[in-house]
């Protein structure tokens, strides 16, 4: 798959600079420094435990970093809380579906759609009134296949069906950067190439940073332009795919362990 | 312009919108369908409690803030207009002075906590709420130069809504409901006659209706704070905070404001209490037994509803008045010194409160409006797939 390297090497969109996190005595995330292009999709793969989300909720803001720092567009993030981050344009999917369970999925999309056109302050206005935002809500709800889904609880959708909601949600933020953290672990196999197709449509048509965690190697290897491979919170390789699928470290220590268990990571 | 007024947010149940325009009747024309001063008097306060568990519901049940100092909020409200009329005498000015008082003391106050909750989550955040709203209540005790101490305040109102105040000479007719229906047993022929009755319009009544005017707009207010953008920001606030804030939100804006206009609205209503009531002291407005009460109107209602608030606070308050006198017309058909009538004896009249509460929380957890929505939401259901298609297009509609 063609990639869209950045011709004249430009500043990074997003960087981690000695990032660290330890809790108690345990380092999760150990002096990670890596930066990232846009128009560059970015695999991070190690075994379970390796630090994978924890680095993603350091970047994100979802935990607070112990030293090092996170910059975006060479601004420095790291002292931001999750919210700030988000509307400074980073966009997260969580792993373990984290959607809003008693309101409707199009009302799920909807939120993420007023917190992109920062309306959530607007307290004197009929939420139906603002047909513009139910609509673009819709059709986010389309892309990932969901339309006939938008009037249901998020809490009755089967979970495959919540999978792809959270992945509506991010889009819905329009980011500069999409982290995605597993995107499609637990759904059925034909559900996979929404998913998988969604993403190759972002790296193609937009020019953003995507970022994501997968086990599944195949996956990996057909999307990414470059994997980060993390162990015990430290990063042990980064390269082209062949590259490090090839190098030694990696045939070894995880893709035999990674390849037959795709099982969630703590 | 239905929709508007309500915000497109119906009652979405023909047995609640029937309930509510009973509430709503009865309330407008209340002082002409139910003579005497305690029906009067209840009237009053079922206006000025659906302001204050309407904005309590806001808290509780949209955003899952559980705070245990709305009555601090109330009791600041009446306290405000209470102590500035003791001291500047009855005037508008007086009363302006009170107001303004009361709201900045109630918006610096609710800031406070609101920005603590930032800090403190959940139930401690409630049990510093308790905390504060204990040392508010201690407080007004101490300071009873100012306060009036246990003894309260008695309450200065304007001439125009107190009720010495006649603007008519002439007495208004009432038409007594109840008496009109008690009487079509005994009496069929002369029952209308009977039934009416004549109302000397006072200053009293004034006020009644400055009251039900103020409970109507803060309900249709909150109506459309509830179902805006901001409002739904608070249910995502209140289904997954930590998702809210990924999205983007910050939600200690959201949260601390919802606090300051919650508490606003509680010191408009304690306001508007002092008014009614003419006399303010700890017990009726800063009790904890009053918190206690404003969180059971609000679940027995319906929480996470605004029309929860409305029939929660009508239902609570009409069992909470006349319990009693259903009871006492009870045991007046029991054998004297039988079980049964010690069992519904008048002075037993807690204990059925209590029991009736427990059940219809039990029964009914998602209160009054939640269940009759349901229901409704079943009805429909099974009516569409008795007719799958012809109807679509009605259904919406009725809906």
């Amino acid at each position: 798959m063609a990639s869209l390297q950045p011709e004249t090497v430009s500043r990074p969109v997003l960087e981690t600079r000695g990032l660290t996190i330890n809790f108690g005595g345990h380092v999760a995330v150990n002096q990670v420094s890596c930066a990232f292009h846009a128009g560059t999709l970015t695999s991070i793969v190690g075994p379970n435990g390796a630090g994978k989300t924890t680095w993603f909720n350091l970047i994100s803001g979802q935990l607070p970093a112990s030293a090092g720092s996170v910059r975006l567009f060479d601004e420095d993030i790291t002292k931001l809380g999750a919210a700030a981050r988000a509307d400074k344009g980073l966009g997260r999917a969580f792993q373990l579906t984290n959607l809003f369970p008693n309101l409707t999925a199009l009302e799920n999309v909807r939120l993420a759609v007023a917190s992109r056109h920062r309306i959530g302050h607007v307290f004197w206005q009929m939420a139906s009134r603002r047909r513009d935002l139910t609509d673009r809500a819709a059709a986010y709800l389309e892309q990932v296949n969901l339309g006939r889904r938008a009037d249901d609880l998020v809490a009755n959708l089967p979970h495959g069906d919540q999978r792809k909601l959270e992945v509506a949600l991010m889009l819905a933020l329009e980011p500069e950067v999409f982290m995605f953290d597993e995107p499609t672990a637990g759904m059925s196999v034909d559900e996979v190439p929404v998913i998988l197709d969604l993403i190759a449509d972002i790296k193609n048509k937009q020019n953003k940073v995507i970022l994501l965690v997968e086990h599944k190697m195949d996956v990996v290897r057909s999307l990414s332009d470059r994997i980060v491979v993390l162990h015990n919170g430290e990063l042990v390789a980064d390269g082209e795919p062949a590259e490090v699928i090839a190098s030694p470290i990696v045939q070894e220590a995880y893709l035999g362990a990674t390849a037959d268990d795709p099982a969630e990571e703590a | 312009m239905m929709q508007r007024l309500l915000s497109g947010d119906y009652p979405r149940s023909r047995a609640l919108t029937a309930l509510l325009l009973i509430i709503g009747v009865s309330l407008a024309l209340g002082p002409f369908l139910f003579p005497g001063v305690r029906a009067f008097s209840m009237l009053g306060m079922i206006c000025v409690f659906i302001i204050v568990v309407a904005s309590y519901d806001l808290m509780l049940g949209y955003t899952h803030i559980v705070s245990f100092a709305h009555t601090m909020f109330f009791g600041i409200g009446a306290y405000g207009v209470a102590m500035a009329t003791d001291a500047f005498g009855s005037g508008y000015g007086a009363l302006l002075i009170g107001i303004g008082g009361a709201l900045l003391l109630s918006v610096l106050l609710s800031l406070l906590l609101g920005l603590l909750s930032l800090r403190v989550k959940a139930i401690f955040f409630a049990l510093v709420t308790l905390a504060v709203a204990f040392a508010f209540l201690s407080l007004v005790t101490q300071l009873y130069n100012l306060t009036g101490g246990e003894d309260g305040l008695a309450m200065r109102v304007p001439r125009e809504l107190g009720p010495a105040f006649r603007p008519f000479d002439e007495p208004w007719v009432g038409f007594d409901l109840v008496g009109f229906f008690t009487g079509l047993f005994s009496d069929p022929a002369g029952a209308f006659q009977n039934a009416l009755f004549d109302v000397r319009v006072s200053g009293k009544h004034l006020m009644y209706y400055v009251a039900f005017v103020s409970a109507v707009l803060v309900f249709l207010f909150l109506l459309r704070m509830v179902n805006s953008p901001f409002g739904r920001v608070l249910q995502a606030i209140r289904e997954n905070e930590f998702r809210a804030q990924a999205l983007g939100y910050r939600t200690v804006f959201y949260r601390t404001a919802v606090v300051i206009v919650s508490a606003l609205l509680a010191t408009l209503a304690g306001v508007l209490f002092a008014l009614i009531n003419r006399y303010v002291n700890p017990e009726n407005t800063l009790n904890f037994e009053l918190m206690v009460f404003i969180l059971l109107m609000c679940v027995i209602g319906g929480m996470g509803t605004l029309y929860g608030a409305v029939v929660g606070t009508a239902v609570f308050l009409l069992a909470q008045n006349y319990l009693q006198d259903l009871l006492k017309l009870l045991a007046g058909g029991a054998e004297p010194g039988s079980l049964l009538e010690h069992l519904v004896g008048p002075d037993r009249w807690l204990l059925w409160f209590g029991l009736l509460f427990v059940l219809s929380v039990y029964f009914f957890p998602t209160g009054i409006v939640g269940q009759l929505r349901l229901w409704a939401a079943r009805r429909r259901q099974r009516r569409a797939a008795r007719r799958p298609v012809a109807d679509q297009g009605e259904q919406h509609h009725a809906s």
